[in-house]
């Protein structure tokens, strides 16, 4: 997503107000922001305590900051300063970390963002936007650019099957149809792609309806997922971040608050380095259980 | 802001304030309150203008910071009294919100020259006028994140910033130079860019000629001013030793402190150390 990410920032580049600070990263990706940016193009060098510190004081200022680096980098790295700096002052500053969940795949543990916005969603005013195509950017960004509080924009790679009707933006989007005897599967990121690939090849009277959720925490929820959830014998719950402070547990805690509970509830999360192995992000997917046959393994089992 | 000629009697009475928001609160930091006060009186009565803006990087001097601000108006005599109290706006480190000239809550140690660099900045970028001070501790510069921001800073010349390093030699658990010996931190400073001035940080002339913009052909980097101070400045029993960092005052000690402050028994800077 990064060269999409870069022509939308340059378009966003006219106003005047946009910072974009990066810690010493987007080598061929962000070359044309930096010459469309100018002096507001800033490389902070590999620093990203200052980094957060100096983007608080920029949005303090009112401009309004972005700050990237590889995931980890910009939200485990430096978190206290934007515990203290940034959301205890609810200032516009947009978190942009490249490769969530296992995206940096066999670049090693290090590099992993399995953690991220659960980490942040304790934090105050924080938003999360985790788009899972390409074409989920533009809307995002847009409205990246007028918002008001924190924000964390996590990128990946977007896994579009060919051929796929997407449905316009949405915070939440059914982007697949399910039978009336299917499960419920509901997903956060861009494994999504492949999960609604596989399941879109199964009969239509028993394949599960594949609901998308791309931007936390949960505000409302829409009515037609809620009918869903009572419809279906199964809600299943699939991302890429660890069971702790994730997608499964808040829209748990959503149902739960509202008298829903689902008749049978699974959570696929990531779960670290079961083997102790490395390899890439379709490696660790499978480890987890995350990849598309197991999804649906969970999903149609009976 | 009510600015006033910095006297004598007004940089008492702000003294003497302090120690009885201190003693009637009951808590300690004491001695890091009295090493930065001449400091903040400077800055505010002094130096610091409209278009300018501060921040306190060494947050647990919230309280001088606080009677600095009621010495120009901003805070009342009915907010230093419920200072540490339950219901306060005045908590024992810089609070977020509700007080306009406290930009940001501040307290972890390392933050403030990273966040009064990004007001610097801004201020370059946006064309606008005006300097950015930030007064530090001296054991704050054991954390990381100032490093950053000193390569930073230096880096991009931001000529509109000055830090103010309060040299009181005495951090949580130890002098300075027993837990981290820094040696010399004006060298560091240079060689890393920085104007680099070093004065007597209870001296109110020397602080004064030290606050001045910097003549243009020294505008080149950023400046610091190295301030040698000392912990529990003016109160006998404080002053140089580590425990004022913690220990609120019982009653005589408040005694002897504002008779200590009255009589003015403050030495000379790096005196009895």
């Amino acid at each position: 997503m990064r060269t999409p990410f870069c022509t939308l920032m340059v378009e966003a580049a006219s106003n005047p107000e946009l910072v974009f600070l990066t810690g010493d990263l987007g080598f061929k990706a962000l070359e044309p922001l930096r010459d469309a940016l100018g002096e507001r193009f800033i490389n902070v060098g590999v620093a990203e305590q200052n980094m957060i510190s100096l983007a608080a004081g920029l949005a303090r200022s009112g401009l309004r900051p972005w700050a990237y680096s590889i995931a980890p980098f910009v939200y485990a790295r430096p978190f206290e300063q934007i515990r203290n700096d940034i959301c205890l002052h609810k200032l516009p500053v947009v978190l942009v970390g490249n490769g969530g969940g296992y995206g940096y795949g066999v670049m090693g543990a290090t590099h992993h963002a399995i953690e991220d916005y659960g980490v942040l969603l304790s934090l105050p005013s924080m938003r999360v936007f985790v788009p899972a195509f390409d074409g989920d950017l533009g809307p995002i960004i847009r409205l990246l650019a007028g918002i008001t509080s924190p924000a964390y924009l996590r990128l990946g790679l977007s896994e579009e099957p060919a051929d796929f009707r997407l449905p316009p933006y949405a915070p939440w989007r059914l982007i697949l149809e399910g039978g009336r005897a299917g499960a419920t599967i509901l997903v956060t990121g861009p494994l999504v792609g492949g999960i609604a690939d596989a399941a879109r090849k199964l009969s239509p009277q028993h394949r599960p309806g594949i609901w998308l959720l791309s931007e936390l925490p949960i505000v409302e929820m829409p009515p037609a997922f809620v009918e869903d959830v009572r419809r279906s014998e199964h809600l299943v719950i699939v991302e890429e971040h660890v069971e702790h402070g994730g997608v499964g547990a808040m829209v748990a805690a959503h149902l739960l608050a509202r008298g829903i509970a689902p008749r049978r509830f699974s959570h696929r999360a990531a779960r670290g380095y079961p083997s102790g192995l490395y390899g890439s992000q379709k490696f660790h997917r499978k480890e987890c259980g995350l990849d598309p046959s197991s999804v649906l393994a969970i999903a149609c089992q009976d | 802001m009510m600015r006033r000629e910095l006297s004598r009697q007004l940089l008492l009475s702000a003294k003497l304030r302090l120690l009885r928001m201190h003693f009637e609160a009951g808590v300690g930091h004491i001695g890091g309150n009295l090493s930065a006060l001449d400091i903040l009186m400077s800055l505010y009565h002094d130096a610091l203008k409209p278009d300018d803006a501060f921040v306190l990087s060494k947050g647990h001097a919230a309280g001088a910071w606080y009677v600095a601000l009621w010495s120009m108006g901003v805070l009342g005599e009915d907010d230093l009294k419920t200072f540490h109290r339950d219901a306060t706006r005045l908590s024992g480190h810089p609070p977020c919100g509700g007080i306009d000239s406290i930009l940001f809550a501040t307290g972890s140690l390392g933050h403030g020259p990273g966040l009064a660099s990004g007001l610097a900045l801004a201020k370059r970028l946006q064309g606008k006028s005006g300097r950015v001070f930030c007064l530090t501790s001296d054991g704050e510069w054991n954390e990381g994140s100032c490093w950053e921001t000193l390569i930073f800073a230096g880096h991009h010349r931001l000529a509109n910033l000055t830090l103010i390093v309060d040299l009181n030699g005495l951090q949580g658990f130890g002098t300075t130079r027993e837990v981290a010996d820094l040696g010399s931190l004006a060298e560091k400073f240079r060689a890393f860019g920085w104007r680099v001035l070093e004065v007597d940080g209870h001296d109110i002339a020397a602080l004064h000629a030290a606050l001045q913009p910097p003549s243009a052909p020294d505008v080149i980097g950023p400046s610091v001013i190295l301030a040698n101070t000392r912990k529990g400045c003016g109160v006998s029993f404080m002053e140089g030793r580590m425990e004022w960092h913690y220990l609120p005052l019982n009653q005589a000690q408040y005694a002897q402190a504002v008779r200590d402050i009255e009589q003015g028994v403050a030495r000379p800077a790096g005196e009895g150390e």
